[in-house]
């Protein structure tokens, strides 16, 4: 059958399995919105500004595993969804986004609404494409979707010319999709996992560090055996909370800037460091000289640039995490003498552990009378279902989230590690709310980020997406405000939000409800009210202005070269 | 350490700004490129010169790899490739110097393209290294206008790059 290149577009969202498309709709995107009529299967969700659709697109499928599509129009569209496309491409997060673009005859020609987006996103796009003739439409959607999914996931652009959209054309979805130069390698070698098996039954001190490939690769089952056959310490990224129990005694948290204290000890001391879908952010090194100084180090990745990019490795094994732990988890297994000597072998390393943390607990300074912020996070978790999903934004509040939450299931913490985009917690919430509408989503939000995107209060409304938006509000930009604290003799220089804002007349206008807690004894109640209120809520949190988030590794020290709280 | 890495890519637009992106996002050198079609009309070779310690060569040929539109990345450190490049070489030529600018090309088997009375200009084909000597003798006569293609390279033997 003929179609017209706007119609095999959705055609093709529909055969991949789409039911939710964030889109803004403008001059050159009008056919695929008129098409859409057509496909009541697929829900389309209007973001009130493209940058928010591209994060809810984001949100969406770092919750639920699937690809997220956006869709947005040529020109300022285009260029407003760069933010969104570079903040999934650092996390690795699978988006298949869509522009307009103007009709083919006046590309170059600065017609009005036209940007050389494929320019612009070629450095933050894991692939782009420019639609030139409607015959390519479909193997272009094939190619993107594939390639959006699979080896390392990442964002995939593409750009459909007006024309493009109205020229007709007998519409065939590929079966498959061959790409002589894309064969992303799934397995580990065999003999390389057999290698890591006996360094790692070799160790002494050892560490598996495990960052967010894991749960990408939705290898935490995996990763949670294979810990537990060895008993060995797990440590986590920002990215990779939740692959790993935060409540199982192996777990060592976060490490890095603002990790533990017993995380960035063992990892400095550790004397085999078993890298795991994580890829040496210099947030997670510090002084690359001094990172895991005395260690072996074993780097499992299923992208080989991100080995041997930052730091020596002596055992690189490229592949799907899930694959490679699973094997690794067998030879382990197999092997129940070498696992047992093991055990005996790790036990002064394992006492070590513990007494660093007793000696320095994830903790802060309780107060009277102002609210903690730390407190409040412990409290949400406290509170919240145990698969409620958590989306931040980026700065304090990010930090104290990963610090004092505990996760303990995947999917559930979604924030902007690599990129650090704020304004992503609001819409990735949102995102997220849509891919599961029964379950828990919040929200946590510094002032400041939180009004980068709070435009998306509207859609959260108007689509009946019931976020819960915890706004930790101290007035300041404080990551930013606490570095000029540290380094730059408290001058507070632009990092004061002077306005005070009212947060429960502001979700008022948007026809949602707000609540605000200015004292410690008003937090829960506010979140049990917030809870308890159907709809999206806004929870302001007054909290203690110049709370930092501690521990802290100063940018450019070693890891063992922490500030403590006191 | 100079290393030339011969990249078969689809025969695409953009794809060359791709490759060139890559470097400069990433702070690589590029000492020189040639790109053209090969003989299967959907393949486009293209030939760069660059420079950097083996780590830096382990991610510029990793990155590469890592582009869609990258069909194969040969890295020819040493033996196993020969290069050449072409120049064209106009030099100043008058009175005596005419029979000595004529007798450099001889010596380097190059070719006279182009004749004027004060003027010559040549064509030499050869390694780098032998453009490089051609160069330094025609140097002192008055170099007026020089262009390099930067070498092209392939591999030593009778399999081709499929093996």
């Amino acid at each position: 059958m003929k179609l017209a290149g706007a119609r095999i577009l959705l055609e093709c969202l529909k055969l991949e399995g789409v039911d939710t498309v964030f889109g803004y709709p403008g001059g050159t995107v009008i056919n695929i919105y008129d098409e859409l009529y057509s496909f009541p299967d697929i829900r389309h969700i209007l973001p009130r500004h493209e940058q928010a659709g591209v994060h809810a697109a984001d949100g969406y499928a770092r919750a639920s595993g699937k690809v997220g599509v956006a869709i947005a129009t040529s020109g300022p569209g285009a260029t407003n969804t760069v933010t969104g496309i570079a903040t999934a491409y650092m996390d690795s997060i699978p988006l298949v986004v869509i522009t307009g673009q103007v009709p083919t005859a006046l590309i170059g020609n600065d017609a009005f609404q036209e940007v050389d987006i494929i320019g612009i996103t070629r450095p933050c796009t894991k692939h782009n494409f420019l639609v030139k003739n409607v015959k390519d439409l479909a193997g272009i959607v094939k190619k993107a979707f594939y390639i959006a999914r699979t080896g390392r996931p990442g964002p995939v652009l593409i750009d459909l010319p007006k024309d493009v959209q109205v020229a007709v054309t007998e519409f065939k979805y590929p079966d498959k999709v061959d790409l002589r130069g894309y064969k992303p390698t799934v397995e580990g070698h065999p003999r390389q996992i057999e290698k890591a098996a006996s360094m790692i039954l070799a160790a002494r001190k050892p560490v598996i560090y495990v960052g967010g490939g894991v749960v990408i690769a939705n290898a935490s089952d995996e990763l949670r055996e294979m810990a537990d056959t060895l008993q060995a310490p797990v440590t986590t990224t920002l990215m990779g909370l939740g692959s790993f129990p935060e409540d199982s005694p192996n777990s060592l948290g976060l490490l890095g800037m603002h990790g533990t204290y017993y995380a960035n000890m063992a990892v400095t001391e550790c004397d085999l460091l078993v890298a795991v879908g994580a890829r040496f952010d210099d947030r997670v090194t510090g002084k690359i000289p001094a990172f895991a100084p005395h260690a072996k180090i074993i780097h499992m990745d299923v992208d080989p640039t991100s080995i041997r990019k930052n730091v020596r490795v002596d055992l690189p094994i490229v592949g799907d995490v899930k694959d490679i732990l699973a094997r690794l988890g067998k030879v382990l297994e197999g092997n129940r003498d070498g696992v047992k000597s093991f055990h005996k072998n790790i036990k002064p390393w394992r006492t070590q552990i513990d007494d660093w943390k007793a000696k320095h607990p994830m903790g802060y300074k309780e107060s009277s009378q102002a609210i903690k912020p730390q407190a409040v996070i412990r409290k949400l978790r406290e509170i919240s279902e145990p698969d409620a999903i958590i989306a931040t934004d980026v700065g304090q509040h990010q930090m104290w989230t990963a610090q004092f939450f505990g996760f303990t299931r995947p999917r559930t913490l979604l924030s902007s590690g690599g990129l650090g985009t704020m304004g992503y917690g609001l819409p990735a919430a949102m995102g997220a709310q849509a891919a599961f509408p029964e379950r828990q989503v919040i929200a946590v939000c510094g002032d400041g980020g939180f009004q980068m995107n709070l435009q998306e209060l509207a859609t959260l409304v108007q689509n009946r997406l019931p976020v819960k938006i915890c706004v930790m509000n101290n007035n300041y930009l404080g990551m930013v405000r606490q570095w000029q604290e540290l380094f730059f003799e408290r001058r507070y220089s632009q990092t004061v939000m002077e306005l005070p804002i009212d947060f429960v007349k502001l979700a008022e206008a948007f026809g949602a409800a707000g609540f605000t807690a200015s004292k410690p004894e008003e937090v829960e109640e506010t979140i049990r009210r917030g809870f308890a209120t159907p709809g999206p809520v806004i929870m302001e949190f007054k909290i203690a202005r110049e709370e930092k988030v501690l521990p802290m590794v100063p940018a450019g020290a070693s890891l063992n070269e922490m500030v403590l709280a006191s | 350490m100079r290393h030339t890495i011969t990249v078969l890519v689809e025969n695409e637009f953009g794809v060359l700004s791709r490759v060139v992106g890559l470097f400069s996002g990433r702070g690589f050198n590029i000492d020189s490129l040639s790109v053209a079609p090969t003989h299967e009309e959907s393949i486009s070779r293209m030939t760069i010169v660059t420079r950097g310690d083996d780590q830096i060569l382990e991610q510029i040929t990793k990155h590469l790899n890592k582009l869609i539109d990258v069909i194969k990345v040969i890295d020819f450190t040493d033996e196993s490739a020969i290069e050449r490049e072409l120049a064209l070489i106009k030099v100043t030529a008058e009175d005596a110097d005419r029979a000595e600018v004529l007798r450099i090309v001889d010596i380097f088997r190059a070719n006279v393209i182009d004749v004027t009375p004060r003027s010559y200009t040549i064509e030499a084909t050869g390694s780098p290294s032998k453009i490089d000597a051609i160069l330094e003798l025609l140097r002192p006569l008055g170099l007026k206008e020089l262009v390099r293609t930067g070498p092209v390279a392939i591999g030593r033997g009778a399999k081709g790059w499929k093996g």
